[in-house]
């Protein structure tokens, strides 16, 4: 598979710290996924120490099946992103994982101040299925084979999700560059 | 592809060893296994796994309680097999939920996903439910695992089958298969590869015609 693949995309991807930083994190996740919840507050972590040697990206890897509010949590993020809040709303639904129905998308809209009738007009139409979908696929033919599913560099990570050896993989890349 | 040429001297060359250590490495997911030779992972049995160019096994399971699923009923499509050790345990919840999520992308190879295991019918039903799968589940149950020695793919230690995938083309010939560590997930990328490998070689030859 080619290495782009798997390296956020600064032009498509929603990314977060700085562009010219040397380390890039991508995650492939799910906000229904409670694994995925799990590694949220050692993300924010690793962003913190990192600073702006981290870029970091996320994209979408619902599992709707198994996780109905997968689909809609994504369109909200992505929604929220077409109002210029994507990680605003990214926090709020790995944070209040137990309340994902659509009346929660629309107060946490609200308390991001977005235009909640916008956004869950556009979640209940599907409007970023297209855009989700393609994140999906991407992680599909990138070694996602399920989530979290993180890649530094473009490199899979399959090591354990803590802090210390986050940082450890994360600054091997440092000394490399 | 003869039987004779699976004898275990030849199998004890390198390539072997270089498959070996791909699944160790977990990196090679779309490890294609042209011959039948290859060893289980994380053992030292060497056993035979079909591989390309190879008739696949027909064989007649149920797929539900009072229902039951040839291969040759599939014929003029392409099938992907999916064996996996047993229902409910952990990594193949993962493996068939995520097949469960992309038979949208394998319906526009028009293939068929079926996964298999020793679980009987009913234990696959429950399982099905409860992951609400949308694809058959094939019970490989009585007598126990025969359908999966037939491609070479049980673990007599175990007494389960192994994680195992085969994608096989519209005449029923085996085009690539790759067996996985049991703990690991296999993805979904060597049988999109396969796929796609199958959907040019058949335009290929459609075009010669």
């Amino acid at each position: 598979m080619t290495k782009s693949l798997t390296l956020p995309d600064t032009e498509r991807d929603h990314v977060s710290g700085s562009v010219k930083g040397a380390i890039k994190l991508l995650e492939y996740g799910d906000y229904e996924c409670p694994f995925c919840a799990d590694a949220q507050p050692i993300v924010k972590e690793i962003q913190r120490r990192l600073g702006d040697d981290l870029l970091f990206a996320f994209r979408h890897f619902p599992l709707i099946n198994i996780h109905p509010h997968s689909e809609h949590a994504a369109e909200a993020a992505e929604a929220a992103g077409a109002q210029e809040n994507f990680w605003g709303m990214h926090d709020l639904l790995f944070e209040n994982q137990s309340a994902l129905e659509d009346q929660d998308l629309v107060a946490y809209a609200g308390e991001l101040s977005l235009d909640e009738t916008r956004l869950i007009r556009e979640v209940t139409s599907s409007v970023y299925a297209l855009r989700i979908r393609e994140d999906f696929k991407s992680g599909v033919r990138g070694g996602v084979n399920g989530t979290p599913t993180f890649f530094i560099n473009g490199e899979r990570y399959d090591g354990p999700r803590d802090v210390g050896h986050f940082l450890e993989a994360l600054s091997k890349q440092t000394v490399e560059k | 592809m003869s039987e004779t040429e699976i004898a275990l001297p030849a199998i004890r060359t390198s390539p072997a060893s270089q498959n070996c250590s791909t699944f160790f490495n977990r990196t090679n997911a779309s490890q294609l296994l042209d011959d039948t030779a290859t060893m289980i992972p994380q053992t030292n049995v060497y056993r035979s796994v079909l591989g390309a160019g190879r008739q696949a096994p027909e064989f007649t399971l149920q797929c539900t309680p009072d229902q039951t699923v040839s291969l040759n009923e599939f014929r003029g499509r392409p099938v992907v097999l999916a064996f996996y050790p047993a229902d409910f345990s952990p990594v193949c919840g993962d493996q068939m939920a995520l097949y469960n999520e992309m038979l949208n992308e394998f319906q526009e190879f028009e293939a068929e996903l079926v996964g298999l295991s020793v679980d009987g019918a009913w234990c696959h039903a429950a399982f099905a439910k409860q992951n609400k799968l949308h694809f058959p589940l094939l019970a490989d149950f009585e007598p126990k695992g025969a359908v999966a020695r037939s491609y070479g793919v049980y673990d007599e230690k175990d007494g389960t089958c192994e994680r195992a995938l085969f994608v096989i083309d519209r005449d029923g010939v085996i085009r690539w298969s790759y067996v996985s560590p049991i703990g690991v997930n296999p993805g979904a990328n060597g049988i999109l590869s396969a796929l796609e490998d199958l959907q040019t070689k058949s335009e290929t030859t459609d075009a010669a015609k």
